[in-house]
């Protein structure tokens, strides 16, 4: 899990102003060998530079999955090209270039379920759909029980899944570790593995590369991305968005999507819309690479830990959300002391492992643990937002019923579970007990 | 690292503590609207920079109290104090 690896783009540094502005160029074998003869010295730009229009007729705020997906569909499904994505920093700062790419689909409530397994679909086509590698591992993915209350929750989970069809189910120790090689299984440790529930469909991916597809995608069909440019202000005139004011000026806009994770709550003040969403750290960790011995992703809710291996070798480990709210993205010694101890109690034969680097990302966590997607009480003012630990997965899915939510002005069906005023109702969705430590 | 300052204790490693966060008075319940219910349920400023929040000293003298961060910095001072430049 690179991340800030200097290269915003993904792509050569040396020639990287070469052919700033040129026409985007089809990825294959062909152009492969082509550029690898040349020495890679005329690889066009994965996305161009616009000036800033004084107008368009949407704007995303956020260049994470979430904004960055939604402007693709938009303009792919909808035909809706007139569309810009602001970020502050560069794309996939923030949330989308720091998790731990864990996908899967096995939530607790059934439309949660049908929600991110659509998103599985569409990640399961993206790179040919996105002529671009973005290296998806359907791997496995193991969350372990500890005790008694756990392993009713998994039954119920499986049970739920099975019946939206999705393959999952509950085994036990013996099964799991046939499947993992190096945990410790034996029920004589203080947190006992009593089974686990397993769902073969999950595993990992490139996060980076979903991240850049979906930005050369966006940018190919018409879409203009502004890098280095804060939104500063939203401006609503009698209930109606009319712009947005950036750190590089206004622009006119009737329709604008909050996609900004972590710093929601600061745009969606803007607008004068207030959210149920707190804003908490979340750090992971990776080691220096070993050979591959672990092809499945394991969770362990009560350690609060997570290991998956990298196609690199690292090891990466994840954990749930620092215990209090921040806007802070520095890592804690605290937090690599409790997560090593808690590694070495899944799996003692890491004790010689070295740990290479640590970071922080900010989630914006809501009462449920499920998103907050659709309009808002300000016409034209749309949310894509609460995506907790858990958002990486739902970036597909997300974008594709952003786009038709604001294309047609409806809620799709398989969001209608998640408006914000779900809050008023008191109609939550309850998926805590599927998300809070498995992201 | 960052550390609170406990009124009884004095300055302690924030892990000795459990955040409660933003205070929020419990509306009467027999009048309370569903606007008001939901907004002590649920609704947070969630605030970028200084912000007054309870937190309970959990691992020492096992009391509440509150204070002021800066949820950029972390950086934590006695309830009423303010910092520098801080609104
Ligand atoms: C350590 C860690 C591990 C995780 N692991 C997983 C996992 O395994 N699986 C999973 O599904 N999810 C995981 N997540 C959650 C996931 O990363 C997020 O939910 C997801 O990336 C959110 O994407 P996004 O596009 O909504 O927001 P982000 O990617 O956070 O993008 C928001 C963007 O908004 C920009 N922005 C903010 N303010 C402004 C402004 N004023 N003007 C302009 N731009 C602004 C930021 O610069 C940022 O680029 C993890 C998160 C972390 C931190
Ligand atoms: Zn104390």
């Amino acid at each position: 899990m690179v991340i800030g690896n200097g290269s915003t783009n993904g792509q050569s540094r040396k020639n990287g102003n070469r052919r700033r502005n040129g026409k985007p160029s089809k990825y294959s074998a062909f152009s492969l060998l082509r550029h690898g003869l040349s020495q890679g010295a005329d690889w066009p730009r994965a996305w161009r530079e616009h000036p800033i229009r004084a107008s368009y007729d949407v704007v995303i705020i956020g260049g994470g999955v979430h904004g960055l997906a939604t402007a693709y569909y938009l303009a792919k499904n909808h035909g809706i090209t007139n569309v810009a994505v602001l970020d502050k920093g560069y794309l996939g700062g923030g949330g989308s270039g720091r998790n731990t790419a864990i996908l899967r689909s096995n939530y607790l409530t059934p439309e949660g379920v049908r929600f991110y397994d659509r998103s599985m679909q569409l990640y399961e086509h993206l790179a040919a759909d996105l002529n671009f590698n973005v290296m998806f591992s359907r791997r496995g993915h193991l969350t372990l029980a500890h005790n008694d209350s756990s392993l009713r929750t998994m039954r119920w989970r499986a049970e739920v899944n099975k019946q939206q069809g999705v393959d999952s189910d509950v085994i036990d120790p013996n099964e799991i570790a046939k499947l993992v090689p190096y945990l410790e299984t034996s029920p004589n440790t203080r947190y006992p593995i009593l089974g686990a529930l397993y769902h073969p469909p999950g595993g990992i991916i490139r996060h980076d590369a979903v991240v850049w597809g979906y930005a050369r995608g966006a940018d190919a069909n018409g879409v203009h991305l502004h890098q280095n440019t804060e939104v500063t202000g939203i401006d609503v005139a009698d209930g109606r968005v009319t712009g947005v004011r950036t750190r590089r000026g206004r622009i006119a806009t009737g329709a604008v999507v909050n996609c900004t994770a972590g710093w929601s709550t600061i745009i969606s003040d803007m607008a004068g819309v207030s959210m149920p969403v707190t804003t908490s750290p979340l750090q992971a960790a990776v080691t220096e690479p070993v050979r591959p011995f672990l092809d499945t992703v394991v969770v362990s809710g009560t350690l609060h830990v997570y290991v998956s291996q990298t196609d690199r070798g690292e090891l990466v480990f994840g954990a749930s959300v620092d215990p209090f709210t921040s806007y802070s993205m520095r890592g804690s010694l605290e937090f690599v002391e409790g997560l090593a101890g808690h590694v070495l109690e899944l799996m003692p034969a890491l004790s010689k492992m070295r740990l290479l680097r640590q970071w922080a990302g900010l989630c914006d966590m809501t009462p449920d643990y499920s998103p907050i997607m659709g309009p808002t009480e300000v016409d034209g003012f749309y949310v894509d937002v609460g995506w907790g630990t858990y958002g990486f997965k739902a970036g597909p899915v997300s974008g594709e019923a952003m786009a038709e939510c604001v294309a047609t002005k409806r809620t799709p069906e398989i969001i209608a579970a998640f408006p914000l005023s779900r809050f008023d109702a008191g109609e939550l969705v309850g998926e805590k007990g599927a998300a809070a430590v498995g992201h | 690292m960052i550390q609170l300052p406990c009124p009884w204790c004095g300055p302690r490693n924030v892990t000795e503590f459990s955040h409660e966060g933003e205070p929020a008075t419990r509306p009467d319940p027999g009048t309370a609207t569903p606007e008001q219910w939901r907004g002590y349920l649920y609704f947070r400023r969630n605030a970028r920079g200084w912000t007054e929040e309870t937190w309970y000293h959990s691992a020492g003298c096992r009391r509440f109290f509150r204070l002021r961060r800066d949820t950029v910095s972390n950086t934590a001072l006695p309830a009423g104090e303010r910092a520098e430049g801080s609104a």
